[in-house]
């Protein structure tokens, strides 16, 4: 079955037929969910009631448009902030795990880089209840050595951070690290020629040179993190991330304003997951 | 004096690495078996033994809802190998340049979205007031609603939908590589469609076949959205038990011997996976 070959017609139309068949598979559940927030109507389903963007700009009760619901809005900060984080400290940490894994040899490397692959292969509940079993059982030891109080190890953003950090990284380390395997050593022996410093040269020969891959790594990471959810769930304290937030509203029943924030969610997720790939293309 | 610096340099760069991983990876999982290991007797008191493990072989409640988990997720494993495979077949040997690279992004699409936006739309899909339901009932082929959610089959569905990308990717790139000659050379001496597949597109996928199952498995045992929302209140799935364990009873030492039971089962199928294959887990894992 290659274009080469020729085949019967019935056959090659039941193909066609079962890859369109498999890709409204893929389109249906997404685009009912974008539909339905325009549903002129206090329940995502049929009948169609008309054409609303009350869900979006409403006012008034039961039509509070996302941009009106207090608790959508601060926990889209909420993941914001936790997203910022997770994406700085993964990026930093990966891009020292690059250097490291590209340019030196040691003895346990081979070991250390599976280690590093470990987070890859725990099941995101699991990292969620070691680190919040972890956290507390160092969290009640100091407190009974010192009395003081130690909440930023007890469930809540810090851990949510930490969590999410936890297994990102390997995905940072990963992107950069296959960028600088293709960087060419001679120019930054060329830059060290002509007088610049070790540091120096890293700083404008090689971190411009990854670039891209820096940046595709954070836009990666900014999107993991913006849509883990069981990891978070574990670790997760009176603020709640957005995915927290529509869970639990989902639980006691949806309106069209899930639907609203669902689809701000698909454009922002698609837009930044095409800004990922341009920018790992732009390497090539 | 330069060996001295550079010796320097690699430790600072060795420093972040470790701190990561021994303080949020591998000091958390020992403490997690140690916890496991601890049974209460009093209040703040505790004594090392297997109970809680014994709690899960002896309750039958715990573990049907783990082989139940088990067994779930191999058979979403398969149906999405088998719904996966002729799609990534078709894209790396039907497609080519820009129809090609359009076919793999819609793939990917609904896999940057939320897990819980994609399962919400399932729920808007199969249930009673549903769109499914609806339309059925439009064109008379039932009569009253039909509630097409909370049972298994809904489940499966949103499981093969959740991880069929992670069969795909992996699978598209090892056909990629499969040089069209063989194929046509298969034919030249005779081959059937049947005889080609079977001898020499299915060996040759092998490594992506064996990397997306175990990718998908992992993600079928670790699900929690799907199970939960899909699957109803009666729906037990292993993750579930481990949540109410933790957050609605409290009972962290039998919860934490949960988790390191789906730890070992999860760990065990990508051993067995890369043994079976010959792969080591750098090479599976590895690509980003």
């Amino acid at each position: 079955m290659i274009p080469t070959v020729p085949q019967p017609a019935f056959a090659k139309w039941c193909y066609r037929a079962y890859v369109t068949a498999f890709f409204i598979y893929l389109a249906l559940p997404l685009t009912v969910v974008c539909v339905f927030a325009f549903n002129n109507s206090v329940f995502p389903s049929l009948p169609w009631e008309g054409f609303t963007l009350a869900w979006f700009f409403g006012t008034e009760a039961p039509f509070i448009g996302v941009f009106n619901e207090r608790s959508i809005m601060r926990s889209i900060g909420t993941s914001a902030f936790v997203a910022f984080w997770v994406s700085a400290f993964a990026v930093t940490v990966g891009t020292c795990n690059a250097f490291l894994f590209v340019r030196h040899d040691f003895r346990g490397k081979a070991l250390l880089y599976m280690l590093m692959l470990l987070p890859l292969i725990i099941p995101g509940v699991i990292l969620g209840i070691s680190i919040l079993v972890f956290s507390s059982s160092v969290a009640n030891t100091l407190e009974d050595a010192t009395g003081l109080w130690f909440d930023g190890l007890r469930p809540g953003l810090i851990l949510v951070i930490l969590g999410q950090f936890s297994f990102i990284t390997t995905f940072a380390t990963l992107v950069i690290s296959a960028r600088l395997q293709k960087f060419d050593p001679s120019l930054e022996e060329a830059a060290l020629n002509l007088g610049a410093s070790k540091i120096g040269a890293i700083r404008q020969i090689t971190l411009p040179f990854l670039l891209p891959a820096i940046v595709a790594s954070a836009v990666v990471s900014v999107l993991m993190s913006f849509e883990n959810f069981n990891t978070t769930l574990m670790l997760v304290g009176s603020d709640s991330p957005l995915t927290i937030t529509m869970f639990d509203k989902l639980k006691q029943g949806s309106t069209p304003v899930l639907n609203a924030v669902s689809l701000l969610l698909i454009i922002i997720s698609a837009a930044l997951g095409l800004l990922s790939l341009l920018f790992q293309n732009a390497k090539r | 004096m330069g060996s001295d610096r550079s010796r320097l340099g690699f430790y600072l760069l060795l420093a972040p690495i470790l701190l990561w991983l021994v303080v949020l990876i591998i000091l958390p999982h020992i403490g997690l078996f140690l916890v496991s290991i601890s049974e209460k007797i009093g209040p703040r008191e505790y004594e090392t033994g297997f109970d809680n493990y014994a709690a899960f072989f002896t309750e039958p409640l715990y573990w049907r809802t783990f082989a139940r988990t088990a067994i779930m997720s191999i058979m979403a494993t398969a149906l999405t190998l088998i719904l996966g495979f002729p799609i990534a077949y078709y894209i790396a040997k039907l497609t080519r340049g820009r129809t090609k690279t359009t076919l793999f992004l819609m793939c990917m699409i609904p896999f940057w979205v939320s897990e819980l936006v994609r399962t919400f739309g399932w729920m808007i899909l199969l249930r009673e007031t549903g769109v499914i339901s609806n339309v059925l009932q439009y064109l008379g082929l039932v009569n009253g609603p039909v509630e097409m959610l909370y049972n298994d089959a809904a489940i499966m569905v949103g499981l093969v939908y959740t991880s069929i990308l992670f069969m795909v990717v992996p699978l598209v790139t090892t056909l990629d590589s499969l040089d069209d000659s063989l194929i046509e050379a298969g034919y030249d001496l005779g081959g059937t469609s049947t005889s080609i597949m079977r001898e020499i597109v299915i060996p040759h996928a092998m490594p992506g076949i064996v990397s997306g199952c175990i990718v998908v498995f992992m993600l079928s045992l670790g699900n929690y959205l799907t199970p939960i929302l899909l699957g109803g209140k009666d729906s037990l799935w292993f993750t579930g038990m481990i949540y109410t364990q933790f957050i609605t009873r409290f009972n962290w030492e039998l919860g934490s011997a949960f988790g390191f039971l789906l730890l070992a089962l999860s760990s065990l199928v990508v051993f067995l996976g890369l043994k079976f294959s010959g792969q080591s887990l750098s090479e599976t894992m590895g690509r980003p």
